[in-house]
């Protein structure tokens, strides 16, 4: 391939990955082709990262294709749609491909085979629109990231506060073995592609966009240099393969040189990254008015005849899917959502395809070799000088193990990208990715019982608190009525004593009194030269009374 | 493991070229009995005995604890060392993976403290032999005492040249001294019934032994089957050392190529130090951990009491393994070492 002219872009490396074989010749010799209609599609209310959708729709009731059917719950959610014309026929719980193996609520639809299409509202021109529009109408469309981790779109186009989006990466890596989805779509349909890189550009008002695509994809990229031809700001990179370069983070260090933040987000270093199949799905809600209600999906495996790639309706069983690539469901040994890398196992093929399902691999012995039994570590530290992220997986290995989970933090458990190359590389056979989730499986358990634990204490500690203060309440009550009971007497005591004092001071001032009146009459029979005399007089009948008193 | 095993080869050639045939009896004997420990272990601790015994890891510590016993010890100092590494330094604290002391280490270091006599008498090199040994000969001697009729074992054993350094050393002589008393050329030396300590860099007949382990290793890092982290940092601190002290007094302290080509220097290097299991992990942890074995090294061998130090520098580098691994993490992806 020749690459554009001018000079080549700069790139970076991130350190460790693997090479791991790559099986994707298999499943692109054929071209993409719909699959065919199942009796059934049975749609997940929750196939994106949130809260599950919300119904709107009844049992019984007739639906026309791209109509919602659950609407979002929330701010980190995503409606569903549904993919062909037809009636509810139930709305319950069913299997859905998820590593637990539990079932899940999920809504069915029986298609009418009419394909009847509800009313589609094509935006003109979606420059003309504020960008806040434009992440609604996303949003509406049921948009989540289809490169794996299914998170609502709209969110990652809204820079909110942040500094502007500097650049719009466009994620077309897709560095995992055997799955071809990526490569087909931008073969064949580069022109989705870039026409919803340009709406999501918009919508960030970033300045410059890079398709990013590895070595490996001649074809993808010499179909979308085409396609931008004649756009200054878009760039086409070809990057060298590398697992797992795919991995946002891990991307935007090699195309920018920059680091995400370990707690922070892409935005923040004013990057956006999204997968090239959320762009053309971005392209088809805008442009074409069509929700998300198909995508493309690698059926692969030795398991499966003819391997390819399907335009596939979500909800569409995976057994109808393996079935029409001439696969045999006996020879399956192991059926994996994702790539081997990072997918997960199903535990049977009638699970349904989802937002996120970007490859059935029908697998065989001959594929994926059986697990070896697990040897000792001996902290050869391989899986160190592989690990993207640069964390020693042999000692979170050794404390996962032992179940030190404050250590496991301290040596960063939770920045783990869970890509699997230290488990591919381990020499000693070591699940270690199976460890690390595991053992966060268990912090986050713990965090919830101390979440409880921390609520039914401050409960206790509540409720003693008001034992104590009703108490204390108690207690001052009681005071109170006591003083003031030992008051009352106190004052009862001391008014008696006044009452006696006063009495006393009564008797004798009426005494005096009369004594005095007395000493008048006196007086005035004697005349008025005894009176000086008599001044004194009072005192002495009142001694004398009192003597008389006492004897 | 297998590879480790192929890079000892060239080492091992040169060491039979002037040691005789006694290292493969020696190594013949360890690996039997360290192969019938390490099972009789597995069986007893209910493991699984043929996986754990394909991994090779005790009939590597066993050719490692013979590199380091002397050619004519008798057979019961290897067997002691070799059940002493397996069963005490290995299983007794849980198995491959799990021993914080490299084993063939703790088996020498058991072997040099014990029997000190025996450990220290190894034999010249070969052209200083009255007689040449064959392998039947050494054979029979280290499994019965016999020797051939004529031969005395102090005719036959010597010390070697990082131990008549030290000694000579001891006794007031300076390096130059020491030098052109035993640093004479062959037919001289013979003629004088003196055996040279100096070949052409390094210790005489071990400068060769260590470029055969030198090759050797360099294969492995060539191969990644060990990185060039601990092994440059040993190196490279030990020839720091040995230069610094070399300027500063050449008559006190021998030259940097005689201490990086004599004893177990390359050896230690490539073979010892770099055991997985007991080094540091992380890469800046493993230049740490080389650099101070290197640094031991030399300071045990200048002023400790045992002329060569590889095992007990090794060791005391193992104990400082958990602080060495935590304090040196790598930086994590979008994190600014906090």
């Amino acid at each position: 391939m020749s690459r554009e002219t001018g000079a080549t872009r700069r790139l970076w490396k991130f350190h460790g990955g693997v090479h791991p074989p790559q099986h994707k010749e298999i499943s692109t010799t054929l071209p993409v082709s719909a699959a065919r209609m199942p009796a059934r599609l049975v749609l997940p209310l929750h196939q994106h990262i949130g809260e599950p959708a919300e119904p709107t729709v009844a049992k019984g009731e007739k639906v026309l294709k791209g109509q919602m059917i659950a609407r979002p719950q929330g701010y980190v959610s995503a409606p569903v749609h549904a993919p062909t014309s037809g009636t509810i026929a139930d709305i319950g719980d069913y299997p859905v491909p998820h590593p637990s193996g539990l079932s899940a609520a999920c809504m069915v639809i029986e298609p009418d085979g009419e394909e009847c299409w509800m009313e589609r509202q094509p935006i003109e021109d979606y420059t003309t629109l504020p960008p806040s529009e434009l992440r609604n109408l996303i949003r509406e469309a049921g948009i989540v990231g289809l490169g794996g981790a299914g998170f609502p779109a709209y969110i990652k186009y809204n820079p909110g506060h942040q500094k502007a989006i500097q650049t719009l990466i466009l994620n077309g890596v897709e560095c995992e073995p055997f799955i071809t989805c990526d490569d087909m779509l931008m073969r064949e349909a580069p022109g989705d592609i870039i026409g919803g890189l340009r709406v999501i550009q918009h919508a960030l008002q970033a300045r410059e966009c890079l398709i990013a695509i590895e070595d490996n994809k001649p074809q993808a990229i010499a179909a979308l240099r085409q396609a931008v031809a004649g756009y200054d700001d878009i760039e086409v990179v070809e990057v060298p393969t590398l697992y797992p370069q795919g991995s946002e983070k891990q991307l935007i260090k090699v195309l920018t040189g920059k680091e995400v933040p370990a707690d922070g987000l892409a935005l923040n270093i004013g990057v956006v990254c999204a997968n090239v199949g959320t762009a053309a799905a971005v392209h088809r809600a805008i442009n074409r008015g069509e929700p998300l209600i198909s995508r493309y999906v690698t059926i692969t495996g030795s398991a499966v005849g003819a391997p390819r790639n399907l335009d596939v309706l979500l909800g569409t069983p995976m057994r109808d899917l393996i079935e029409e690539c001439d696969g045999d469901l006996g020879r399956i040994e192991r059926l994996i959502m994702g790539g081997p890398m990072m997918g997960f196992a199903l535990h049977r093929h009638d699970l349904p395809v989802i937002k996120t399902t970007n490859c059935i691999l029908a697998a065989t012995a001959k594929d994926l070799p059986p697990q070896r039994p697990e040897l000792p570590c001996i902290r050869c530290g391989a899986c160190a000088d592989v690990c993207p992220v640069n964390l020693l997986p042999q000692q979170l290995y050794w404390y996962s193990k032992h179940h030190n989970l404050d250590k496991v933090q301290e040596y960063d458990l939770f920045d783990c990208i869970e890509c699997g190359c230290c488990s591919y590389v381990c020499p000693s056979n070591i699940p270690l990715v199976q460890y690390f989730r595991y053992a966060k499986g268990d912090i986050w358990t713990q965090e919830r019982e101390k979440e409880k634990s921390d609520i039914a204490r401050r409960r206790h500690e509540f409720r003693q608190l008001r034992i104590e203060r009703e108490k204390a309440e108690r207690l001052a009550k009681r005071n109170r009525k006591k003083s003031a009971l030992k008051a009352d007497t106190a004052m009862a005591e001391r008014d008696k004593k006044k009452a006696e004092i006063q009495a006393a001071i009564a008797r004798t001032q009426a005494r005096r009194q009369a004594a005095m009146k007395e000493a008048e009459k006196r007086r005035k029979s004697f005349g008025k030269e005894a009176r000086g005399p008599m001044d004194e007089t009072p005192q002495q009948p009142d001694n004398a009374s009192d003597n008389e008193r006492k004897e | 493991m297998l590879r480790v095993m192929i890079a000892l080869i060239p080492g091992l050639a040169a060491y039979i070229w002037f040691f005789g045939w006694g290292i493969t009896v020696n190594i013949a004997f360890a690996v039997t009995v360290a192969v019938a420990a390490e099972a009789v272990m597995l069986s007893l601790r209910k493991r699984p005995i043929l996986p754990f015994l394909s991994d090779c890891s005790a009939i590597v510590t066993a050719i490692l604890l013979a590199f380091a016993i002397p050619p004519l010890a008798p057979w019961w100092v290897t067997f002691i060392g070799v059940l002493f590494a397996i069963i005490i330094a290995k299983h007794l604290y849980g198995g491959l993976g799990y021993n914080p002391f490299n084993p063939a280490m703790v088996g020498y270091v058991v072997l040099l403290i014990s029997f000190p006599r025996e450990m220290t008498s190894w034999i010249p090199t070969l052209n200083f032999l009255p007689q040449e040994l064959s392998f039947a000969q050494h054979a029979a001697f280290i499994f019965t005492g016999q020797l051939p009729a004529g031969l005395t074992i102090d005719a036959l054993t010597e010390a070697t040249p990082l131990d008549t350094l030290k000694t000579n050393l001891g006794l007031g002589n300076t390096v130059s001294e020491i030098k052109s008393q035993l640093g004479l050329d062959e037919a001289t030396s013979m003629l004088l019934s003196v055996i040279p300590i100096f070949g052409l860099f390094g210790g005489k007949g071990w400068e060769w032994i260590n470029v055969g382990f030198l090759l050797g290793g360099l294969w492995l890092i060539y191969k990644k089957v060990i990185g060039w982290q601990i092994p440059v940092a040993l190196l490279g601190s030990l020839s720091a050392m040995s230069v610094l002290f070399y300027i500063f007094n050449p008559d006190q302290y021998a030259s940097p190529a005689f201490h990086l080509f004599s004893g177990a220097t390359m050896l230690a290097a490539f073979f010892i130090a770099t055991d997985p299991v007991t080094a540091a992990t992380s890469p800046t942890g493993r230049l740490i951990y080389g650099a101070g074995i290197g640094i031991l090294m030399y300071i045990i061998r200048a002023w400790g009491g045992y002329p060569d130090s590889v095992a007990f520098a090794v060791l005391l580098m193992n104990m400082t393994v958990p602080i060495i691994d935590y304090y040196f993490k790598p930086r994590v992806f979008g994190r600014n070492g906090d």
